[in-house]
């Protein structure tokens, strides 16, 4: 070609190169991650659990299209490609009582994706995490729904409902047998200590009380119950960089660390550390939910921050509040302090001191490299 | 950099695929002279050249054809012999399309002989110089920073003299993707380079200096040690391969630690920063006589047939340039002028060569990447990437606000641009251009409130000489009023003793 006739439709801002890297991308890793834990919950609580997630995966994916549809988005298709409203939805279900009828998640995931995100101005504006506004709505709004546990029934295992039993139970048309109901290690907790029970003598009380359980085999939410499978995915997100480790150390240092203290000077009345680790939304919220770009400090220090003030957060709520789970509250709360956060964990900007005065001409930082 | 700021702190900087082989190794390949150069006359930062020539008139190589106007501006001289044919506008290498006067010369082939009236005197020995008549003949060699940036060279010499700068860094990094005319230049003239480099710290009266090169070109950090080992004051620094590292305030702080502090000069850090094209330059000049009429620069790009360096004249056009390189084997996506990251997208081809030109990039429709962006998500890569410890993010939401001033409050004026935030960006939002036009934004504004405040100060001006004016006629009719009754007061005193005298007179009479 003659370089004379070279005609550019128009100019282009600089750089003239990308990295590569796709918002997709990320969201596809933490789906990855997901994906052990999330198969160890059908495993674990049986087909129900299945449908439930499926229902509210759906749901959210179409919420996201209606929203976009009625905002007069061209290509509501192209949006739904980022992953995101899928990723929503598979956290909020990650949180759901395993046997909860299908309209929990239905609803569930018009809480997320409509108003916790469409309403803020979609992807990227949202204040708080989705999935645990939804959570924290659905529990105040169906306390009983979200407070049914299932006893661990492993798919193969004989009790275990079958196909047509599990759609019953799906469609809420079948309430979980009395016989299978059992209670969560926080639930019983908080419920032992409310009567004024001593938590040392009421877990050596025999069969009734939940154990702790390092596989995961225990009652709780659909995807909350492998502590291992969820640290595993954890430590792939970080490893291949989606997350960063900031806010993981810093919520799981948050509750452990007091948790170990209160334990240490009155067993009787609090859990300790290793409760407190494998119970609840704790793995999950430290490796999945703190980590979320959006709702999250940007620098590595807030976020951090972040994570520790939600750790201490649900330590308090496990321990003292009137709720025997607090992650999605301490998210939540942490969510509102994020632009606090941010504004005073601002970098240091080359050639300026912290408050953002000019250095001292002549001064040297003492930095090298 | 402190264990707080290392486990918090951010890994500025980005790695980008350098693609600078094989253009790199390939040979230097000199460009003949084009039938007609286009020579534009503001080359350099500062106030234009003012053009000492005039149509019609022949002019030799190396004549200077346009002399320095004001305190920051250098000369430009012919890149060849033959005749101005015309001093007028022509199409700029600028995105806004506005025209640049230039200087077009008919070349006639005839070659004068080196350093012709334009340039300074050759000189065997420029140690024995005085620092400032250096400055002086590096001003009239017109040598300007060949990093891209170009600044006349001689006021960085003099001023860097008057700070007392104690370090002299030389950029060798060439952090840009796809370029290597500096690494070509010190693979093949290190000598002069390294000449170019003590004639510097003879004129700055600097101790000492490093020369960064990045890592990823060992025959030119080899080269360069071999020139430089006789010198003891000459130091070859191999620093790591990071964009940008060549950024004078990065630069900088990897060499000696020092960091420039915000919206001073780097004299005020003690150090100054040249690049090794300015070097080489500097050497030509003094040792030579010889001005500034030629650069190498880098074609490269999928769309370019033969990769390489060329020695091409100031004033070519891009066109010209490509064509002699070997011509375009697609209609490139994109023209580029200068690095990948900073470089400008040309509109055509037909723009001349500056003297600060490093590169002509011509990209294939698959080297660029023009996806739609999509909303900014807070994965805050852009953060992490920025070498200036900014938030882009935050900069653009302002900024897509209008709130222009806001982004100027968090960090806009110490953007050096550098591209790094939306190399990384996954959402593709561009925020470099973001950045650029705020920035247009507030110099408008800027403008637009100087003339305010100028016309608020004339009309100020105009009120109080009306006020002035007013006071003064009223004074005047006063004054004049209090004459009149004054005068009326004397003639009628002046009746009344007449009136009293002829009353006398007739007593007399009738007495
Ligand atoms: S262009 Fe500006 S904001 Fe972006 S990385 Fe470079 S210095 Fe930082
Ligand atoms: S890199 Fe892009 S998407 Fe990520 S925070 Fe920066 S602007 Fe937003």
């Amino acid at each position: 070609m003659n370089p004379i006739a070279y005609q550019a439709g128009r100019t282009y801002a600089s750089p003239h190169a990308h990295g590569g890297g796709k918002g997709a991308r990320a969201m596809f890793f933490v789906q990855l991650a997901l994906a052990p834990a999330t198969l160890f919950g059908f495993w674990l609580y049986g087909w129900p659990a299945f449908f439930l997630w499926l229902v509210t995966i759906l749901s959210a994916l179409f919420f996201e299209f209606t929203c976009l549809r009625l905002m007069g988005n061209k290509t509501p298709g192209r949006v739904l490609c980022d992953g995101s409203a899928l990723l929503t939805g598979w956290l909020l279900a990650m949180t759901l009582p395993p046997w909860a009828p299908w309209w929990i998640g239905f609803i569930g995931a018009f809480i997320a994706i409509v108003i916790g995100k469409q309403v803020f101005g979609g992807l990227g504006q949202n204040v708080f995490n989705p999935a645990m506004a939804a959570r924290v709505a659905l529990l105040i709004s169906f306390p009983l729904q979200l407070t049914t546990w299932v006893a661990p029934l492993p798919l193969a295992a004989p009790p275990s409902p079958g196909w047509l039993e599990s759609l019953h139970i799906a469609l809420g048309q079948a309430a979980p047998p009395d016989a299978m109901t059992s209670a969560s290690l926080l639930g019983y907790a908080r419920s032992e200590l409310a009567r004024g029970a001593d938590l040392l003598q009421a877990f050596a009380a025999g069969q009734a009380a939940p154990r702790i359980s390092w596989l995961g085999v225990r009652a709780g939410s659909l995807g909350e119950s492998s502590a291992p499978l969820l640290a595993l995915g954890g430590l792939f997100l970080l490893a291949s960089g989606v997350i960063r480790w900031h806010a993981p150390a810093g919520m799981l240092a948050g509750v452990l660390v007091p948790a170990f203290i209160a334990h240490a000077a009155a067993p009787g009345a609090y859990l300790d550390a290793q409760a407190h680790l494998l119970s609840g939304a704790l793995l999950l919220g430290a490796f999945f939910i703190a980590t979320d770009y959006v709702t999250t400090p940007i620098t590595g220090a807030g976020r951090f921050i972040f994570g520790l003030g939600a750790g201490i957060m649900t330590w308090i709520i496990r321990s003292l509040g009137g709720y025997p789970e607090g992650v999605a509250f301490a998210i939540l709360f942490m969510n509102a302090l994020t632009p606090l956060i941010d504004r005073c964990t601002r970098p240091r900007v080359f050639g300026r001191t912290r408050a953002g005065e000019a250095l001292e001409a002549g001064a040297s930082s003492g930095e090298s490299a | 950099m402190g264990l707080m700021e290392k486990c918090f702190g951010f890994s500025w900087g980005v790695h980008p695929a350098d693609h600078k082989r094989p253009a790199a190794d390939a040979p230097v390949r000199v460009m003949p002279m084009p039938e007609r150069l286009f020579v534009p006359l503001a080359q350099h930062l500062g106030a234009p050249a003012l053009p000492a020539v005039l149509a019609g008139q022949k002019v030799k190589k190396g004549e200077r054809i346009a002399n320095p106007q004001g305190a920051v501006s250098a000369a430009i001289h012919a890149p060849a012999a033959g005749v101005v044919t015309a001093i007028g506008e022509i199409p700029a290498p600028h995105p806004s399309g506005l025209p640049v006067l230039a200087v077009t010369i008919e070349v006639d082939g005839e070659e004068a002989c080196d350093g012709a009236d334009g340039g300074p005197p050759p000189c065997d020995d420029p140690f024995a110089l005085d620092p400032a008549e250096i400055g002086r003949r590096v001003a009239q060699a017109g040598v300007v920073g060949m990093g891209g940036a170009a600044f006349p060279s001689a006021l960085k010499l003099s001023s860097s003299k008057k700070a007392g700068v104690e370090t002299l860094i030389i950029n060798g990094g060439e952090c840009e993707p796809y370029l290597s005319c500096d690494d070509r230049l010190m693979r093949d003239e290190a000598p002069a380079i390294v000449d170019g480099i003590r004639i510097m710290l003879h004129a700055t009266g600097a101790r000492e200096a490093l020369v960064g090169i990045e890592r990823n070109k060992p025959e030119a950090i080899a080269a360069m040690r071999e020139a430089a080992r006789a010198h003891g004051d000459v130091t070859i620094r191999p620093i790591p391969v990071r964009y940008p590292m060549g950024s004078e305030k990065q630069l900088a702080l990897t060499l000696t630690g020092r960091e420039i502090p915000a919206g001073r000069l780097p004299a005020d850090a003690g150090v100054v920063v040249h690049n090794v094209g300015t070097a080489k330059a500097v050497s030509e000049a003094i040792r030579h006589g010889r001005p500034l009429i030629s650069r190498l620069v880098t074609v490269n790009g999928g769309a370019a047939r033969a990769p390489g360096n060329i020695l091409a004249p100031v004033g070519a056009l891009v066109a010209d340039v490509l064509a002699f390189a070997g011509g375009l084997k697609e209609e490139p996506a994109r023209l580029i002028m200068g690095g990948l990251m900073m470089g400008m997208s040309l509109p055509h081809a037909r723009v001349p060569l500056v003297k600060g030109t490093s590169g002509i990039l011509a990209l294939s429709a698959a080297e660029v990447d023009d996806r739609a962006p999509d909303p900014c998500i807070r994965c805050a890569s852009c953060a992490r990437a920025c070498p200036m410890g900014l938030l882009p993010l935050e900069m653009a939401r302002h900024i897509a606000a209008d709130d222009f001033a806001g982004a100027a409050g968090r960090g806009l004026k110490d953007c050096i641009a550098c591209g790094c935030c939306a190399y990384v960006c996954p959402s593709r939002i561009p925020l470099v251009q973001y950045f650029a036009h705020a920035r247009g934004r507030l110099a408008a504004e800027e403008r637009a409130r100087l003339r305010l405040d100028a016309t608020r100060k004339m009309a100020q001006a105009k009120s109080a000489r009306l006020a002035a004016e007013a006071r003064e006629k009223a004074e005047a009719a006063a004054r004049r009023k209090a004459e009149r009754a004054a005068a009326a007061a004397k003639a009628k005193a002046a009746a009344e003793a007449e009136a009293a005298a002829s009353e006398e007179a007739r007593a007399l009479v009738d007495a």
